[in-house]
């Protein structure tokens, strides 16, 4: 099978996918007759992103802003933290742990206290998304970096290589793809901590993003314009995990077994 | 007439790991300069071991490992081939000088001149998983030689791969014994691979040095597979099931 066409076929069977789920959506709401304001029927929602197109637009890119903001400060943060922590055995044992316990605090519950540290707004939505992002890719890179082959440890001891050099040649290109899944990851988790973020700090006006937007719906009983802000926080993150797995792709494709494996899958 | 000093010593060298078991029971060996010897034996006589500790990969325990002069360069080439496999061929066989701080249009010279010798050259931009594991094996050999090393250490270089390519290699690996004139230790479990590229074979069980058989045959007869050559095989399969018997005797008891 050509290139285009598995291609083709990759891209063919999730549009499908969806296209059964929005159908039946559809008919299942006009055959029972629910009222729109509890469950918006496909065709609604369209509308409502198209009659708000504008407004939902510049919302989506300040949303994508914060999260991307907030997924760069995570990956550059937790990529070397990572690093730092596999690197000494000593802090591996005593702050791993730590950060393990921290991550299961919910964002939703210390973003009161965020607003004590961060002015409201974009830099609020930054951090909210920064700590969602930052734990995945902390994990990942230290289990990346801690799980290298150890007979390239030894070939590695046998040259003499300190351990500066060979984090430097071996240990940090080796959990690169490790890295790329944390961080694929994180790109979906900094889109919710955005908007978790802005909802919090409720910056709205002319300038409100995504989460605003939503609440704002809410309170006006528009279901159909909650349902398309929703869709398009799902486009943010959509479009964030699949710059990142486009990147990982461009990264380890070439070399890494889970590339190889998948594209020999999908043949 | 004047014998050269062994370029490398063994004194009743002894490894014993957690729970009393002894890998290495006082080992005493030396290896001439330019020698090829092989170490047979049966699984977990401690042949490995041995290597690891001449290649300052372990410690003895008791005992030590000299070198003949102040510093004596090795290097080892594994039973998995161990190449980065996010590097070009290339860039694999020159890791050591690498890091070495030999610096770059330098290192790829000499890698390139090594993968050149050994065949590889068209193969030296590829990336290891686009080789099969016999060349794999090849370009591990041809980076355990970069560095020129005095001693070659072989830890059952041929294990992993299927017999032709077994073939390819012992060839390799004699072709490169006679023109680096690196003193070669090879661990192995075949014993015609021993006779036919070693010069020496040192039969191990239990740790220990069970025997240590001079080979007498010359190079062209064992080319030929002859006799002679049979009849080596022959008297070292014999010395190997002795070291077998005292082994399985000793775990008996």
């Amino acid at each position: 099978m050509s290139a285009t066409a598995s291609a083709i076929r990759a891209v063919a069977w999730p549009l499908l996918g969806v296209a059964i789920v929005l159908g039946v959506w559809q008919i299942g709401v006009m055959v029972s007759g629910v009222a729109h304001y509890l469950l918006p029927p496909p065709s609604a929602i369209a509308r409502a992103m198209w009659e708000s197109r504008d407004m939902l637009t510049a919302a989506m890119g300040r949303t994508a802003l914060g999260a991307a903001i907030g997924f760069i400060c995570a990956a550059a943060a937790g990529i070397l933290l990572g690093s730092v922590i596999a690197l000494i055995p000593l802090l591996r044992r005593s702050l791993y742990p730590l950060a393990t316990v921290l991550q299961m605090v919910p964002v939703v519950a210390v973003a009161p206290l965020l607003q004590l540290w961060v002015d409201n707004g974009l830099p609020m939505a930054i951090l909210s998304a920064a700590i969602v992002a930052l734990f995945p890719v902390l994990a990942a890179t230290i289990d990346g970096q801690a799980s290298v082959d150890p007979g390239l440890r030894e070939l590695f001891k046998l040259y003499g290589a300190s351990p500066l050099r060979r984090w430097w040649k071996l240990d940090f290109p080796w959990s690169v793809p490790a890295t790329v899944t944390g961080l694929r990851i994180a790109a979906g988790l900094a889109v919710i901590g955005a908007v978790v973020g802005e909802f919090v700090s409720g910056y709205g006006g002319t300038r409100a993003p995504l989460g605003i937007v939503i609440q704002a719906a809410m309170r006006d009983a528009r279901t159909d314009l909650v349902f398309a802000a929703v869709a398009l926080t799902t486009v943010v993150g959509f479009a964030l995990f699949g710059a990142i797995s486009f990147v990982g792709w461009l990264l380890v494709s070439r070399w890494h077994a889970s590339a190889v494996n998948e594209s020999e899958d999908q043949r | 007439m004047t014998r050269e000093p062994p370029i490398l010593q063994f004194d009743r060298v002894a490894r014993e790991f957690s729970g009393g078991v002894r890998a290495v029971d006082g080992v005493t060996l030396s290896l001439a300069p330019g020698s090829f010897t092989a170490l047979i034996g049966p699984s977990g006589c401690g042949k490995t071991t041995l290597l690891r500790l001449v290649a300052r990969l372990d410690s003895p325990t008791a005992g030590r490992v000299e070198a003949g002069e102040a510093t004596v360069s090795q290097s080892v080439c594994f039973q998995d081939p161990r190449l980065l496999p996010w590097r070009r061929v290339v860039d694999n066989v020159a890791l050591p000088l690498e890091l070495a701080g030999v610096p770059l249009a330098e290192r790829h010279a000499s890698a390139l001149d090594v993968l050149q010798a050994a065949g590889l050259a068209h193969a030296s931009r590829m990336l290891p998983a686009q080789l099969s594991g016999g060349m794999r094996m090849r370009v591990a050999l041809a980076r355990a030689l970069v560095t020129q090393p005095q001693v070659l250490l072989l830890d059952e270089p041929c294990s992993a791969v299927d017999e032709f390519t077994r073939m390819q290699l012992d060839t390799e690996i004699l072709r490169t014994w006679r023109t680096c004139g690196a003193t070669t230790l090879l661990v192995t479990h075949s014993v015609s691979e021993a006779v036919w590229l070693a010069d020496r074979v040192v039969v191990m069980a239990k740790g220990r040095v069970h025997a240590d058989h001079v080979v007498q045959v010359e190079r062209a007869e064992r080319d030929r597979g002859g006799a002679a050559f049979i009849g080596e095989v022959e008297h070292c399969m014999r010395l190997l099931a002795a070291a077998s018997g005292a082994a399985s005797n000793g775990k008996a008891a």
